[in-house]
């Protein structure tokens, strides 16, 4: 029995441990904002935050989450989620929106940790996130406004 | 933001309460009223806007959302025409009905070819223009007052000294005489329609997890069915051992498909699916399986365009007067080029439930993007009357062609899965990114060789243009509009019909052999012909000592619209990019101009570093000329994402075949864009008053060859892709 928490509700698992964490989320939890891009760690739909840092969960077995809280897009309220939710909206990020969760979760982890990242630090952290539809000069944009929104 | 798509929602209308008024087109292409009621018997009427006895005014969707921005863009004109906010109109995707919601320049119910502003522009300014008088009317008419004098705002007829919601006159409304040629509104009282800042409709579910794409539905009693697919097309199961799945805690069956081209894996839970997929083990017939490589295929497409083509497409000047004009020029520039095979790879894996209804029927839930092909298709693979075939449309995360496919492909497949199970309970068909990627449906691999002919004041006198590649409408229901005399147009599309007055043109055309099955791919034709005529101009203007832009816009001197459209981005694109200022040191820029899709685009991009140790994107500035634009963020979003999707496959992108088999699997080997790609992108848009013209797909052509003829400025011209395979690294 694996115990642990997603949006600060408490959640056991008692299934395959080599599971990874993306599909309890999505067919066990039935959050799906969550998503399924590659299963292999290359494209970053799928990004949690696993007691607080990024992490992606195509790679993370349930048996790893004893006692750890996991976030997800549905459960976003840190001032940093709100202030990145809100640049995304002010700068129309979204195209088909698919890979979105998973950029919003790795910005908030972004600006959680260094809340005004220079344009190059953002590239770096924001790498391993793809986005088909190339949004990608939005998102930049909209992380720095998320940092002045922090500021304010 | 709420998505209704059920039927019943659409016949009861989202909310409590039912519909009282609907404004749509007859098939007469007249405007007509009716109560929801009576929408749903009548069904030579297309509603585009209802409005609920509350007022909530919903814009019926006929064109699905795949991130292009079409239900922000039609909804803007359904709000604009009712002076509404465009946040407070719901949307709702129009349900599969081929005879309503046709798209007029395709002909029938689907999205593609970058044509949903361009149809329904005047479709649905017109129907949000009637309801908008059809209430004022109705509201005079209880005033007692002149129409003339009322005027209706966010949700309230006010005027002649009188003021009330349009909830107290909708159900009367419905009653008013439809208006033939409803008044559409100035566009100096626009407040919508090109305007800046306008959010995008379809944003707030996406960035809380809450919008709901096809791989989201989660269906009471649903299964879950991966796919074994056959490992090289034509590849037949001859036997498969299930026992090593028996272990897997959620897998409850495996069963061949119907013609062996693979095992369906049913499971009740989707990583049960994908295990047990993966402790199959399947003896496979490779007797009619393909085994040539692209190794194979290339070699013979250069052959074929080092002979004389099968199809002749232009001849200006006939073969032998062009091989003359050629001989005798001054100088003769010439190069090959090949495109491969590419993937779409929209962030989705493709996927399709099909949901058992009470009378035998199914519902098909799908980011479906050809309806109307996919309706009466699953029809015939289920057996079943097509009245008795529903399709929910959801939001699509992504398509570039994909889902625009002929045969239906995944759907088909969804449904032979469920056609295999005692059709009780929701089947859910999930790809995963190695079925996408390996799943063929590919843009076709093309070669190109091109001669051009100079005189001695570097003036072309002939233009010798080979063409081979695979044939994406024939074998298909498209051949027979997009084939003519042989040559199927989107083969050559942007070289025969080029705006540039290119004398002596010769163009030729070899059809290659299947290799796979391919498809149209975000700008489709465009993506290789724009690459070949703009690096070719590029040689060209060199070759005769001239500035690339001096020299493309004497090619466009002629006056005609295309012409004078053309040059007109091309001069922003040089303004807005600071052409005619010497790029910094260690710097190189290239310009791409090109027409698609009735869309005007042009393109420069600057690199800096070096061919051996890495070039860096610095820049890509863009200037777009696409009519009316409604929404002019969309246009740049567009604009940004197709730059995007058109350099990142020409810098490291190839599907390739090895023995039959593809080689790539997954992001890690057909890698996507990065961030750090490109350091920035800046699109201007040339403000026009023609109708509005597609922005999905024009942004991409000229992206790659621009970005060719930046890195020839650093010493390396590039005429075989993906550019990392060919002498060139990346930073």
């Amino acid at each position: 029995m694996t115990k642990f928490t997603i949006n600060g509700t408490e959640h056991a698992f008692e299934g395959d441990p080599y599971m990874p964490l993306l599909w309890y989320l999505r067919d066990f939890a039935q959050m799906t904002g969550t998503k399924f891009g590659c299963g292999v760690g290359s494209c970053g739909a799928c990004t949690v935050h696993l007691d607080g840092e990024p992490v992606r969960s195509c790679q993370t077995f349930m048996s790893d989450i004893e006692g750890s809280s996991i976030t997800t897009i549905e459960g976003l309220e840190s001032k940093a989620s709100k202030a990145v939710q809100q640049a995304w909206d002010e700068m129309n990020v979204v195209q088909c929106g698919y890979c979105q969760s998973g950029q919003i979760m790795q910005a908030v982890g972004l600006l959680v940790s260094n809340p005004k990242p220079e344009l190059s630090e953002i590239d770096e952290y924001m790498a391993g996130n793809a986005c088909r539809c190339a949004t990608y000069q939005r998102i930049r944009g909209a992380i720095v406004r998320a940092s002045e929104l922090m500021e304010a | 933001m709420t998505l209704t798509t059920s039927r019943r929602n659409f016949l009861i209308g989202a909310g409590a309460s039912a519909t009282a008024l609907v404004i749509g087109l007859k098939a007469s292409g007249a405007l007509a009223a009716t109560p929801e009621a009576a929408a749903a018997a009548e069904t030579s009427f297309t509603p585009f806007v209802r409005i609920s006895a509350e007022g909530k005014i919903t814009a019926v969707i006929k064109h699905f959302e795949m991130g292009q921005g079409t239900t922000t863009g039609l909804t803007s004109l359904i709000a604009e025409e009712l002076n509404a906010d465009l946040q407070d109109v719901d949307v709702a995707f129009a349900p599969s009905n081929n005879d309503l919601y046709k798209n007029l320049a395709m002909g029938m119910q689907g999205t593609g070819g970058s044509t949903a502003m361009a149809n329904s522009y005047q479709q649905y300014r017109r129907a949000g223009a009637a309801a908008r008088e059809m209430l004022i009317a109705a509201a005079a008419e209880k005033w007692n007052v002149s129409a003339a004098d009322l005027t209706l705002s966010d949700g309230v007829i006010s005027g002649a000294g009188k003021s009330a919601p349009i909830a107290d006159f909708v159900t009367a409304a419905a009653e008013m005489p439809v208006p033939a040629e409803p008044k559409l509104k100035d566009p100096s009282d626009f407040r919508i329609i090109g305007k800046t800042g306008i959010r995008r409709r379809d944003t707030s579910g996406k960035i809380n997890g809450t919008a709901q794409f096809g791989m989201d539905l989660h269906l009471p009693g649903q299964i879950i069915v991966a796919v074994l697919h056959a490992p090289r097309t034509g590849a037949k199961v001859a036997s498969f051992d299930a026992s090593g799945a028996e272990e897997v805690a959620g897998f409850i069956e495996a069963k061949a498909k119907q013609d062996n081209s693979g095992v369906f894996v049913y499971a009740t839970d989707t990583w049960s699916a994908f295990q047990a997929r993966e402790a199959l083990s399947v003896e496979w017939n490779f007797d009619a399986a393909e085994s040539r490589g692209t190794d194979d295929i290339r070699a013979e497409m250069m052959t074929m365009v080092n002979s004389d083509p099968e199809f002749t497409v232009k001849a200006d000047l006939s073969q032998q007067e062009a091989a003359d004009a050629l001989a005798s020029a001054d100088q003769v520039i010439e190069a090959e080029f090949w495109f491969p095979n590419l993937a779409h790879a929209a962030m989705e894996p493709l996927n399709c439930t099909i949901s058992p209804r009470e009378d035998g029927g199914i519902i098909l839930h799908d980011g479906c993007q050809f309806p109307a092909l996919v309706h009466p298709t699953i029809a015939g693979v289920l057996n079943l009357d097509p009245s008795k075939v529903e399709i929910r449309t959801l939001l699509a995360g992504g398509s570039f062609g994909r889902r625009a496919n002929a045969e239906s492909d995944y759907n088909v497949e969804a449904a032979l899965a469920y056609a295999l199970t005692d059709r009780t309970k929701p089947v859910k068909m999930v790809w995963s990114r190695e079925d996408d990627v390996r799943g063929g449906y590919y843009r076709p691999a093309f070669a190109h060789k091109v001669r051009v002919g100079l005189d001695a004041s570097g003036t072309i006198v002939a233009w010798d243009h080979r063409i081979a590649g695979q044939s994406i409408a024939k074998g298909t229901m498209f051949e027979n509009f997009m084939v003519h005399e042989g040559v199927d147009h989107t083969s050559v599309e942007g070289i025969p019909d080029t705006p540039y007055a290119i004398p002596g043109l010769h163009v030729g055309l070899t059809d290659s052999k299947p290799l796979s099955k391919v498809l149209w791919w975000r700008s489709v034709g465009n993506t290789h012909t724009a690459y070949v005529m703009e690096t070719m101009l590029d040689m060209v203007a060199k070759a005769a000592g001239q500035d690339p832009v001096d020299y493309r816009l004497k090619l466009l001197a002629g006056g005609t619209a295309d012409q004078n459209r053309l040059a007109g981005v091309l001069r922003e694109v040089a303004d807005k990019s600071g052409w005619s200022n010497k790029a910094p040191e260690g710097h190189a820029r290239g310009v791409a101009v090109h027409k698609s899709f009735g869309s005007y685009v042009a393109e420069i991009v600057e690199v800096s570093g070096t061919v051996e140790d890495g070039v860096k994107i610095e820049k890509v500035t863009c200037a777009v000329d696409c009519g009316i634009v409604i929404n002019p963020d969309v246009v740049i979003a567009q604009m940004e994402g197709g730059i995007g999707y058109g350099i990142g496959h020409v810098m490291r992108n190839a599907i390739t075949f090895d023995g039959g088999e593809v080689v790539q699997s997954n992001f890690y080997d057909y890698e996507p864009l990065r961030m750090p790609d490109i350091a920035a992108i800046d699109v201007h848009i040339v403000a026009s008053t023609d109708e509005p013209t597609g922005v999905g797909e024009p942004g991409v052509p000229p992206s790659g060859p621009a970005l060719a003829n930046a890195i020839a400025g650093l010493g390396k011209r590039v005429t075989h892709l993906p550019m990392v395979e060919n002498g060139v690294t990346f930073l």
